[in-house]
């Protein structure tokens, strides 16, 4: 079946500074990706990686310098606004922050309907369309009355559900969907989008950087790194095999609620690079705890073996992993 | 000895729609130089309690019953001005949101001077102390640091910064809410790491709250359970994770999905709602979720021992 969404080569660059220091940022550096119908595609990496730069741009929010963006077939990323209008219908988008992005003025009745009224659905019954969605996302009918500030952090999350599944999108892109909720109310929301994805047929990007959340959810990840992709490919085998040595210190540094677990942990060293000065050659050698030959001289080029790409001149070999104690110390 | 020991405390908020019960006979200690972790889900009253330890609870909040001791004197009905004199210097906070913790228009340096007015040092002397602090929390080139403004540093940074104002003065105990959930798994595990060593080197105690229970199990050595407003299991983090005895914090655990070994679509949930504080339950708070409720949850549970270190409010444990 044909992708959903494709992006292409995709470059988002930011000006900063004054007028005399003018600097170009690239937040996103080239990155192509597609989306399959009914998949999950989970987008991880530390803040500043370029992971909601790259789904505003795939979402039309955000103008891009270089590449493509197809969503259902068709280019979008030179669309005007007003040509934009009607494919949001079928794109939906879940901001960070549950309760910042709904207005905390209207209720929630007219929170979940203001799509229809938006895309000028005006032959729709509101009030039973309320009912629908507030009971698809488990929420009782006399909620509609509340407003923003009286909903706990996941009822908010519920009613940002309801609003992007209103209009029966192809694709929802939900960015931190879990972020400050607490487990059982995460594992409710990931359910929830989960049950609709099945019932309803729509792909779903995630963005997140809780990697147990990504191992349950998503089918494929895409692991990022300063703005560009150093590993991709289904979460099984990246999870259980991770070839990039910052996939492996990703996974590795994941906090386990288990006292008696033994950790064996890649330790980072330094901050994360400027997007201002891009280490040469391979970016991430300034933390990598296997930097080796040429690593800072060239930079790789993305490598494809099995369901897999990855972009590493000394990918880890499967179950090979060095004892990573010898490696480094801190 | 003690540096925190709470008993009994109750916290009470009015509200247009009645009295709020937002915290009820909570009682745990924090001892010298241990670090002891809140967990719960959000409405537990995790922040009501770290305001009513800070003296800073809503006009419309108010301590109903028992007491707070912090270094053996009950601080509950302390005037401003003493309270005020306490906070900081002997009480030091970290927020989840370093942007929150530092004024955007000053620079680092100067805001770690203003920090230091108690002492009599000259500027000269605060400013080599802060550039010290600023150098033991890692920020690179730490005196050039002094002359740059909070946004020059990134979140991880920022967040560093903010605990080195923390412990600046060397307080006795350190209070961080949440201070880590706003950074990402490298991030993360490298400021426990800094706020262990940090700890251990000034000796102070630490209340750590989260709701992420993998951080929980990395740095702190006692963990404290709450639900609704009620601390339902405490005891060593080791002993409680691994073998909770309240139904609670079980399901909890289980819901984490880094527990679930096996990758699976749907993660478990705890079905049901935190009840209304308002409208408290007669009997265990926990009853109308727990799997395990019986008639005898209906009359209010003990404060039951599972061992000498661990104890959980629940029929259960007082029946085993």
């Amino acid at each position: 079946m044909s992708a959903i969404l494709e992006i292409h080569d995709l470059e988002v660059t930011f000006r900063v500074g004054t007028m005399l220091r003018r600097q170009n940022i690239q937040a996103v550096a080239g990155v192509s990706f597609d989306v399959k119908p009914g998949e999950t595609f989970a987008l991880v990496g530390e803040s500043g990686s370029g992971k909601t730069t790259l789904a505003r741009a795939a979402n039309g929010l955000q103008p891009i310098s270089k590449g493509a963006v197809h969503f259902d077939g068709q280019r979008i990323d030179r669309l005007s606004a007003a040509a934009m209008k009607p494919l949001r219908r079928d794109m939906a988008m879940m901001f960070q922050d549950p309760v910042g992005s709904l207005s905390p003025r209207m209720k929630v009745g007219d929170l979940v309907t203001e799509p229809f009224r938006i895309h000028g659905a005006a032959d729709i019954d509101l009030a039973a369309e309320t009912q629908r969605l507030l009971s698809l996302v488990g929420l009782s009918a006399d909620f509609a009355d509340r407003f923003p500030h009286q909903l706990s952090g996941g009822q908010a999350r519920r009613v940002g559900v309801a609003r992007a599944i209103a209009l029966n999108p192809k694709l929802i892109i939900a960015d931190e969907p879990t972020a400050g909720l607490d487990v059982s109310v995460q594992g409710e929301v990931l359910n929830l989008l989960n049950e609709l994805r099945e019932r309803l047929g729509l792909s779903i990007v995630i963005i997140t950087h809780n990697l147990h959340v990504v191992r349950h959810v998503a089918d494929r990840v895409a692991v990022m790194y300063l703005g560009r992709f150093v590993e991709t490919g289904s979460t099984e085998t990246v999870f259980s095999a991770p070839a990039h040595p910052y996939t492996a210190a990703l996974l590795s540094a994941n906090p386990e609620p288990d006292p008696g677990k033994a950790r064996d942990r890649i330790s980072l060293p330094s901050e994360v690079p400027s997007l201002l000065a891009r280490p040469t050659g391979c970016e991430f050698h300034t933390r990598c705890p296997w930097v080796g030959e040429n690593c800072a001289a060239t930079a790789p080029q993305p490598a494809t073996s099995g369901d897999v790409t990855v972009s590493c001149h000394h990918p880890l070999a499967a179950g090979a992993r060095p004892s990573t104690r010898e490696i480094h110390h801190d | 000895m003690t540096i925190l020991q709470i008993s009994d405390l109750n916290v009470h908020f009015s509200t247009e729609r009645g009295d709020l019960h937002a915290l009820r006979d909570v009682s745990f200690d924090i001892p010298e130089g241990r670090i002891v972790g809140i967990v719960g889900e959000s409405g537990c009253g995790k922040s009501t309690l770290i305001n009513a330890v800070l003296g800073l609870l809503a006009d419309n909040g108010r301590i109903s019953g028992g007491s707070i001791a912090f270094e053996g004197r009950d601080i509950t009905d302390l005037p401003p001005r003493e309270m005020q004199a306490l906070r900081g210097p002997r009480i030091a906070t970290v927020f989840q949101d370093p942007m929150g913790a530092l004024n955007p228009v000053l620079a680092v340096g100067r805001q770690m001077r203003n920090i230091q007015y108690r002492t009599d040092l000259s500027n000269h002397d605060k400013d080599r102390r802060s550039a010290e602090m600023l150098a033991r929390v890692r920020i690179p080139d730490a005196t050039d640091a002094l002359a740059r403004y909070p946004h020059e540093f990134s979140g991880g940074m920022k967040q560093r910064i903010a605990i080195a104002m923390a412990l600046m003065m060397e307080p006795s105990l350190l209070i961080a809410d949440e201070p880590t959930t706003a950074l990402d798994a490298t991030l993360e595990v490298a400021t426990i790491e800094l706020l262990k060593d940090l700890q251990s080197q000034i000796g102070c105690s630490v209340m750590f709250i989260s709701h992420h229970l993998g951080v929980v199990a990395e740095l702190c050595e006692d963990v404290v359970v709450m639900y609704a407003g009620e601390v339902v299991e405490r005891g060593p983090t080791g002993d409680v994770f691994g073998a909770p005895g309240h139904p609670y914090t079980a399901r909890l655990l289980e819901c984490d999905p880094a527990r679930q070994s096996q990758r699976t679509r749907n993660l478990p949930t705890i079905p049901g709602e935190i009840p209304d504080l308002r409208n408290r339950p007669a009997g265990c708070i926990f009853a109308s979720r727990c799997t395990l409720a019986n008639d005898l949850c209906d009359t209010p549970p003990g404060d039951h021992a599972i061992s000498a270190v661990q104890r959980a409010r629940c029929h259960e444990v007082g029946a085993a």
